[in-house]
């Protein structure tokens, strides 16, 4: 249909692009992550597995990327918990305002993350917008010092910041769902609440699931949040392979690091398609 | 003759036993748009009603209501002396056939099947016996494991029609449930449909823009144009006895005459016979084509109306030919006849004056583009005398 020249000029680039800039790095990282660093600093290209038996024997590794998933787990659920009533609600009740409030929920997404994150340290900080307001009503006496630098400001903000990727598959799934479904299930004597949890819910499970992932997997590899609002309890694993590949200067390790991420991740995704797969009824 | 399809006569007649559904003065707007005007139906336990109507004459909107999926914009719907029109449709003891079956993809079709019951919180052994009996008699029972996107459309028609039959509705709703099937298996649908609703004895109330499968199923038509009821009657009645020109047009073929009627006379073009029509100037009458005979000198009885014609061009059909003639006077008449060879030139026909119908005049789809099922048949559009 297309000539092989049309063809060519159109594959090649991106095949180039992504040979070059993500399949020769994942390359080096795992012929990083075999190989070690001499007293003096420089590697050394013997291949052991000393960097995967430290990872797993040290325990600020698996218990930091253990809290990290943690964390991730705690932004899944709550992006879930906002995202699918603010999916539902735009899908089956907003009626005409439908683009508006969908345009509503877009726009956050054109402010850059780093401005998001600043927004948030003004808002928990000591001398925050929070704590200010908190003293002002009386409700406290002294500034709540939780509220900054800790996993829990880091969930606040990726909650904040993931909760759009969660509701735009939850959207489309719930967009999918035929309304004479709906109609039916009413017709055949389903309340709203029956139609919801019996037609609506199974039917969106794919969204659900995609959505889910998404801010897991966006979570897991985060390391903004937890640099500007984590402080030392709220790290997570992506810092620290940041600090292996810059001041520490051991990139083996931050490579066994980074792939055990990238298997992870990856595993979590093909078990994520799967279950859509399995239901997706079209 | 024409005592009682005179023009201004009531054009809904009633059902023979006790009303189970009253729609009273329905009207629905959708913004400016009035798509339902004063509708008034009375229908029967026990009937089978066909609403018939072209694409955008307000029939789904109509049935929509009746499930509960729209609020009239005035008017009542009631049932069995309970107001039905204020109720959602899941405390509604009617159930839907969808268009598209609208089945649950999720579901097996016994869960599809069982879902109203499930809803109702029927106990489990009831419900597996209901959908046991319900499957068989639509004859699905082979397929209770089956998913709904593994089996063909005219399964999951009769998996529509046990999912809602099952829970025993007073009427049941089916909203052209034929028209995704292909002509062969609807003819057969047309005619278990009909033996399903006299086996289980409810009301059947159908929605359909085909004239023929109307006719061939209901115990009585509503025909609905542009948003108004134009008859309801027995498909016999609306047949041999069109209260509108549209009536007359849209259920078969007919000829339409425009005749001025005076002196208990009608009189037109070359064309004169009897009416007990009011003395008014442009009546219209309605001439069934097998109405009109060809004239032969043994045959002819006194009160039949003779004419001469030329033979304009006829059409084999098999059995019957049909026959456009052209009257002394201009009159351009179809014909329908047993086939035989015929003389070219002048013929002589006849017609009894009690098969001239009066109507009132409606025009034929006045959304002209919107449906041509109507117009598809040349033979059904008439000659305007002249």
């Amino acid at each position: 249909m297309f000539s092989r020249a049309y063809r060519a000029a159109i594959t090649v680039p991106p095949l180039l692009w992504v040979a070059v800039f993500l399949l020769v790095p994942y390359l080096l990282m795992f012929c990083y992550s075999f190989w070690s660093v001499s007293e003096s600093g420089t590697i050394v290209r013997n291949w052991n597995l000393d960097n995967y038996h430290e990872l797993l024997t040290k325990p600020v590794y698996w218990q930091t990327l253990l809290r990290s998933m943690w964390i991730a787990v705690r932004v899944m659920f709550f992006s879930l918990l906002l995202g699918y009533p603010l999916a539902y609600f735009l899908s089956f009740h907003a009626g005409k305002r439908k683009d508006l409030y969908y345009q509503l929920v877009i726009i956050p997404l054109w402010v850059s993350y780093l401005v998001r994150a600043y927004a948030w340290k003004t808002i928990l900080g000591t001398d925050g917008v929070l704590n200010t307001l908190l003293q002002y009503v009386h409700l406290t006496s002294h500034p709540l010092d939780f509220l900054l630098y800790s996993p829990f400001a880091v969930v606040l903000t990726l909650t904040h910041i993931y909760t759009p990727f969660t509701f735009l598959p939850i959207y489309a799934s719930l967009e999918h769902v035929p309304r004479s479904l709906v109609e039916a299930s009413h017709d055949l004597g389903g309340t709203p609440a029956q139609t919801f949890w019996r037609v609506i819910v199974p039917l969106s499970v794919p969204g659900v699931l995609a959505g889910a992932t998404f801010a897991f997997v966006l979570s897991l590899g985060d390391f903004l949040a937890p640099l500007l609002l984590g402080g030392p309890s709220g790290i997570m694993i992506s810092n620290i392979v940041v600090s292996l590949f810059g001041a520490a200067y051991n990139w083996p390790l931050g490579a066994a690091i980074s792939l055990c991420m990238l298997a992870l991740v990856l595993g979590l995704i093909f078990f994520s398609e799967r279950l859509e797969k399995k239901w997706s009824f079209r | 003759m024409a005592t009682t399809t005179e023009p201004g006569v009531s054009i809904t007649s009633q059902p023979s036993s006790a009303s189970l559904l009253s729609v009273r003065s329905l009207a629905k707007h959708f913004g400016k748009n009035e798509v339902l005007r004063d509708i008034s139906l009375e229908i029967a336990e026990g009937e089978f009603l066909t609403i018939l109507g072209e694409s955008g004459s307000g029939k789904t909107t109509l049935l929509r209501i009746l499930a509960g999926f729209e609020q009239p914009t005035s008017g009542e719907v009631w049932m069995s002396g309970e107001r039905l029109d204020s109720e959602p449709p899941y405390r509604r003891r009617v159930n839907t056939v969808f268009q598209h079956y609208a089945l649950f993809p999720h579901m097996t079709v016994e869960q599809n099947v069982g879902y109203g019951l499930a809803i109702a919180k029927r106990p489990a052994a009831e419900i597996q016996s209901r959908v046991t009996e319900a499957l068989a008699k639509v004859k699905m029972s082979a397929y209770a494991k089956s998913k709904p996107s593994r089996i063909s459309g005219g399964q999951q028609q009769r998996v529509a029609l046990a999912r809602a039959l099952v829970n025993r509705p007073r009427i049941l709703l089916l909203d052209e449930p034929l028209s995704a099937l292909d002509a062969n298996l609807r003819r057969q649908m047309q005619v278990e449909l009909k033996a399903l609703q006299r086996e289980v004895g409810i009301t059947f109330i159908f929605v359909t823009h085909d004239q023929e499968e109307a006719m061939v199923m209901s115990d009585r038509v509503a025909l609905l144009r542009s948003g108004e009821l134009e008859q309801v009657a027995s498909p016999r009645e609306i047949y041999t006895r069109p209260a509108t020109s549209y009536a007359a047009q849209f259920i078969g073929h007919t000829n339409l005459l425009q005749a001025d009627v005076s002196n208990g006379t009608a009189t037109c073009g070359s064309l004169h016979w009897p009416t007990t029509a009011a003395p008014q100037v442009a009546a219209l009458f309605s001439l069934r084509p097998e109405c009109i005979h060809l004239a032969s000198a043994d045959t002819t009885s006194d009160a039949a109306v003779r004419f001469r014609a030329r033979l304009r061009d006829q059409a084999f059909h098999g059995a019957t030919e049909l026959l456009r003639v052209e009257t002394d006077s201009g009159l351009i008449l179809t014909i329908l006849t047993s086939a035989r060879d015929l003389p070219k030139d002048a013929l002589q026909f006849e017609f009894a004056p009690a098969d001239a119908i009066p109507v009132r005049a409606t025009t034929l789809g006045s959304n002209s583009d919107a449906d041509s099922d109507a117009r598809r048949n040349d033979a059904r559009r008439t000659e305007d005398p002249r």
